[in-house]
This record gives structure tokens, sequence and C-alpha cells, in this order.
């Protein structure tokens, strides 16, 4: 029996050899506790969290930015503290990237007050004359859908039900348009006058880039403070 | 003489959209590459680099390479099995709705719908579509296989039947989400279990879309286009398999010093290092097939295309391997230096074997020689030359990017603040872009070298209207 003579004979042979590595080095791991630690620090994103996470994929923001710090000592100094598994559980997909045009941002959540993020997402030449990233005006200009987040989130299963998307969402609407609101001059001059009541997609992508790392950083304070 | 079979026509039709797409694919990725240094051309959304870039990505892969994966399979299938198409029907639809596909595709990502999970960013209805033209794809394959009058399969075929088995179980695999709705689903692995599915996919996407059938035309078309045999058949039989089993355990080493677990990095590290072989064991049967005879490289047009695609697919698995390593990684990942890595295989690997390719079954389908051996010396030097500039460029800065990025002061803090590193790229980037214009002219050369071969002559044309049917379909 010769296998160059049998074509089907062949694929299953193909199959056979392609499973080996696959099984090993894929499909056991999704299976064992490494890949999937759970910590109570880490929360889940809330619906506005989630809705600007879902603007960051729209407009492909993981194409120049990354979302992992690696355990080296220049990059530690750079970004903070290095990534560990347990952050990204309520990551579907991931978005850790593959190329560093921009900087790392799994650590941004709370260097930059928003008012710098309203500023510098629609003009970032304005703010670093060398600076290549586009300018990403449309996003204010944009009121936020929110016709599918409850599903979104029913659909990650993050815990809680409609009513709270529901509460969040009338809560951050008050919240971005409330002239007290800190970024409130910021917001305004770059938000058109018929959205300003309304939570734009800007809105959410602010308060989604504030939350990556947070928790993580709240964890580093607590144990600093127990010292 | 002409050869019209079904299959020979068929893959006249997929060899023009294979060149039609690759024009595409080119004037975005130059757009793109003006953005890095004039920002101002993210003119409207779907213009900005985040959603660009994936149309520039899929646009090349999906719509140039596997057109010209498509053209060369349908061709060398019934030349070596000496068997007509088993479906030809089918294969004529799944042209058409190869292309209307690809048209959505383009479509969905300048809107910005897209999954994130780089070369796998279709939403799911497109992901359905693609898997039914995958299967329209093998059902010829494997049917014409089936049928054939040749006893034996030649490498080629081997390398047809692998690419069509692992693309499937990579691509259903990594697509396994839930819909939201018809725009929008997630990805039902979280974390770092997604991340980990992503470059097992990410890698062996490279495996099976720009390695396994751009062998198997190398295979097939070297030895056609010089007249000289393989050298070695057993050499071979050892790289095919050896290659097949050795890829699918290598995707992790595109998250060195991630938290993926630290044996997955480091196996899959071993495993990098093992693929030079088998990935050698190519390069050197091309290289012994041409012993004695490398004046070819003067006489025949074809021969230099595929040596210098055979040689950059050698150092592609030289340096994939090497950069991979835990001490290079942590220098030259996130930098432009690995831009250059995957533009030496895509320009330099992958279009110099397609466009050979291509070459040699437009003039054996048309039933005519080349109409300008003289052009295809242009575009074969203005690639070469264009793809170089391109790399070599992206490498120097990328080691220059990777060394500011690590540079720190007597006390310890860093030198250089992250729009430092940017600033100091312009200039490379503008080189880099003046590579790209070289590249893309020298692809004009090909298209207009490729339709004037297939154009019916004025003369033949006036004098037998049987021509006709050999214009381009």
């Amino acid at each position: 029996m010769n296998l160059y003579e049998r074509p089907v004979l062949f694929a299953i042979a193909s199959v056979v050899v392609i499973s080996v590595g696959t099984l090993v080095t894929t499909f056991i791991p999704l299976f064992m506790p490494s890949t999937q630690p759970v910590s109570r620090y880490i929360k889940p994103y809330t619906a506005i969290e989630l809705e600007g996470r879902d603007i960051y994929i729209r407009e492909g923001c993981n194409n120049c930015h990354t979302q992992t710090v690696r355990p080296l000592r220049t990059e530690v100094a750079r970004y903070g503290e290095y990534s560990k598994p347990e952050e990204f559980a309520y990551d579907r997909p991931f978005l850790w990237g593959s190329r560093r045009t921009g900087p790392d941002l799994a650590r941004v959540g709370g260097k930059y007050p928003d008012a710098w993020h309203y500023r510098h997402t629609v003009d970032p030449q304005g703010m670093f004359a060398k600076s290549n990233m586009p300018a990403y005006r449309w996003l204010a200009e944009k009121k936020l859908s929110t016709d599918y987040t409850a599903k979104k989130v029913a659909v990650l299963g993050y815990g809680y039900g409609p009513e709270e998307v529901a509460r969040q969402i009338d809560a951050f609407r008050l919240q971005v348009a409330d002239p007290n609101f800190p970024a409130a001059n910021q917001r305004a001059l770059v938000t058109p006058g018929p959205v300003r009541g309304e939570i734009t997609e800007l809105d959410t992508l602010v308060a989604y880039l504030q939350k990556l790392g947070r928790d993580v950083k709240e964890l580093e304070k607590r144990s600093l403070e127990r010292k | 003489m002409k050869d019209d079979s079904h299959g020979a026509s068929i893959a006249r039709r997929f060899a023009f959209s294979a060149v039609f797409w690759l024009i595409v694919g080119l004037i975005v990725g130059l757009w793109l590459a003006a953005e890095m240094f004039h920002p101002a051309l993210n003119l409207t959304p779907w213009l900005a680099f985040g959603r660009l870039r994936v149309v520039h990505t899929n646009g090349l892969i999906f719509g140039f390479t596997l057109a010209g994966v498509f053209a060369c399979s349908y061709y060398i299938l019934e030349k070596l099995t000496r068997t007509p198409l088993a479906f030809p029907r089918l294969a004529k639809a799944h042209l058409y709705l190869f292309n209307a596909a690809i048209v959505l595709a383009a479509l969905s990502l300048f809107a910005g719908l897209n999954t994130s999970k780089e070369y796998s960013e279709l939403e799911w209805p497109l992901d359905i579509g693609v898997v039914v033209l995958w299967v329209m794809f093998a059902a010829n394959v494997f049917g014409t296989l089936i049928r054939r009058r040749e006893k034996q399969m030649y490498v080629s075929l081997w390398f047809l039947i692998a690419t069509v088995v692992t693309v499937a179980a990579v691509y259903i695999l990594n697509n396994l989400e839930v819909p939201v709705n018809l725009f929008k689903s997630y990805s039902i692995y979280a974390g770092v279990n997604d991340a980990n599915v992503q470059w097992w996919f990410g890698h062996n996407a490279v495996a099976s879309v720009f390695t396994f059938p751009i062998l198997a035309m190398f295979y097939y078309f070297l030895p056609k286009s010089t007249g000289l045999s393989i050298y070695s058949h057993r050499l071979s039989i050892i790289a095919f398999w050896s290659l097949v089993f050795g890829y699918l355990w290598t995707g992790a080493h595109h998250l060195m010093l991630t938290p993926v677990p630290e044996w997955i990095q480091t196996v899959a590290l071993a495993f990098s290092l093992f693929l030079i072989a088998p990935s050698w064991a190519s390069v050197i049967n091309g290289y012994y097939t041409m012993n004695g005879n490398w004046e070819q490289m003067r006489t025949n047009y074809l021969a230099k295309f595929f040596l210098l695609g055979i040689t950059f697919y050698g150092l592609q698995t030289l340096q994939g391997p090497t950069q991979a390593l835990r001490t290079l990684t942590s220098f030259f990942h996130y930098t432009e230096w690995v831009v250059g890595h995957v533009h030496m295989g895509t320009m330099g690997w992958v279009t110099m074997i397609v466009s050979a390719s291509l070459y040699y079954i437009v003039t054996k389908t048309s039933g005519r020689e080349i109409y300008s051996v003289r052009l295809a010396n242009v575009h074969f030097w203005l690639i070469l030359v264009g793809q170089l500039l391109f790399t070599v460029t992206l490498w120097i800065g990328g080691i220059m990017q990777g060394a500011m990025l690590k540079a720190t002061n007597p006390d310890g803090s860093l030198a250089y603040s992250f729009l430092d590193v940017v600033a100091a790229f312009y200039p490379f980037w503008m080189i880099r872009f003046a590579g790209g214009v070289l590249y893309f002219a020298g692809i004009v050369v090909f298209a207009y070298n490729l339709v004037k071969t297939a154009a019916p002559r004025p003369m033949a044309a006036s004098r037998n209207p049987l021509f006709r049917k050999g214009g381009i379909g």
C-alpha cells in the first residue's frame, strides 16, 4: 500500500500529523488552570467600558498599540508592572497586539486625566507635533448606539442583567453631561452641540482606556499599604 | 499550442483575479506606508490606519495569494493527474463567489466590522462564506485526485492536500465565536487561551497560505520552466512530513515573554529552530536541481524568479527562528524589524514564485510566448530592489528602535521617551515608502506584460476568430 497513490489516505495522514502539535500546544492548554487563572481583584468591564472596548476593536487600535507588558526592566520602567494571565480573564477577544507603532496601553488607566484623552484622541498632533497617530475626530461626533449593549453583556456572561446595564448607561450619561464633570471643558471643545447631552463613542473609549490596568494598580497600592 | 481545458481556463481567470487584488492591496499598502510619516492622510474613518491595515493584509493574503494559489492548483491538478477537473462548473462558481467574497470582505473591513484577531478579522457571516468556498475548492481537489489517471502523486499534490487540510482546521478553530448580531461576535476563547489559539492560527495561516502551496508551485513550475527534474525525491519526502508536522507547534513564538505559559513558549521556540531543517531541504533541493545549468539564470527569464524566491524563503526561515530566541525577541518584538521580516517573505518569496508561475500559466493557456521578456526582466529587478530597500531599511530602523527603547541613563532611568523613538523613525518610513513605490512599479509592469500576453494580437484575431477565446476571462 503506497501512501503517495492514495489521496484520501494521504489527507487522513496529514490530519494526524498536524493534530499532534495542535493537541499539545493549543487544545490541552485550553483546559489547564495556568491559562485561565481568576483573581477576585480583576473586575469585568462595565457596560460602558465594554462599548468603549468595541470601539477600540472597530477602529483597529490593536494594530498599533499592544496591551501586554513584558517582564523586562526597561519595559516595566516605561509602562508599569508586567502583565499577568489573570488580568485577561474577561477579554474576549484578547487585545495584546503585535506591533508598537504607539506605546503599550496595558497600564494607561489613571495615567492621564480624562481631559487629556479627550484632547489627545481627537488631535494627537496638536499635543505632540511628532506623533503619527490618526486624529479620531468622528468618535466625538457620534452618539453611542446602545441597542445591543445588554445582549453583549449577556453573551459575555459578565454577571449583571439588562436592568443594571440600563442603570449604568443612564448614570454615565448624567455623569458626562454634567457641567461639573472634571473633563467638561475639554469634552465640550471636541463634542458638537447636538450630542453633548448624549453618550458619544469617544466617551466610552475614554472610559475603557481608564479601566486598562486599574485593577492591578489598585492591588499594588493595597499591598504597599499592608507593608 | 493553446491549452483550453476547463482547468486551464479557470486557472487563467484566477490568475488575473490575483493580479487585480495584488494591485489593489499594494495601493492600500502604499497609502498606509505614507500615513506612517504623514498622518494627515488618515482622512476618513475608513482610511484611518487601524481599519486600512486590515484591508491591506486581508486583501493580499486572501485576495492576491489565495487567488494565485487557486490558479496554480487548478492548473497543476489537471496536469499532474492527467485528468480533467472533476467539477468544472463548481470551479467556475468558485471563481465568481471568491471574487464577490473578497469585495464584501474589503467593504466590511472598511466599515470597521472586524473581530480584531490578526488575519482572521472577518466577522462570522463572511467566515461561513470562506468555509463554503473552501469546501468548493476541496471538492475539486479530491474529486480530481480520486479520478486521476496518473498513479503516483507528485510532491506538489502532497503540498496541495496539506494546504486544503490545514487551512480548514486552523481557520475554523480560530473563528469559533458567539454572534451578538449579524455584524458583531465575541470569541469563544478568553484572554490567554484566545491569544494562544490566535497565534497557533496566525502562524499556520502563514504555513498553509504562504508556504505549502507556494512550495507546491515551486516544485512543479521550476522543473517545468527549466526542463530539469527535481534533484532528490527522497529529500522532498523528508522535507514535506517534517515541515507539516513541525509547523503546528510553533505559534507561541509570536507570544514570547507574554502571560502565555512559559512551557508553551519554549516548545514553540524549539520547534521553530527545528523547522530550519525541512525549510532548507527545499532550498537545497532547488539549488541542486540547477546543478550544471546555472546559466539559465541569464538565459531563462523565469529561472531567476524561482531561484531568488527560494533564496528569500531560505533567509526567511533562518531569520524567523532566530528572532524568536528570547534575547532577540525581547529586543526586536513589536518593532519595525518584524514588519521587515514579514515583507521579505511576502514580497521576496511569495510574489517571486507566484508571478513566475502566473507567467507560465498565462503563456501556456494562451498558446503564445510571453509578450516581452525584457519587461519581465524589468519587473524582476524592480520588485527585487524595491523589496530589499523596503526590508533592509526596516531592519536597520528596527535595530535603532530596539536600542533606543532599551537605552537607560547611568541612574537607571529611561534615556528616550516613546515619542523620541517615533520621531527618530520618520526618515526610515520615507525610505520604506520609496522601496514600496519601486516594488509597485514592478508589479504594474508585470500586470501589463501579463495582459498583453493574454490579449489577442490584432493580426491573429482578424484571421482567426477562435483566438478571441484566448482573451482575458
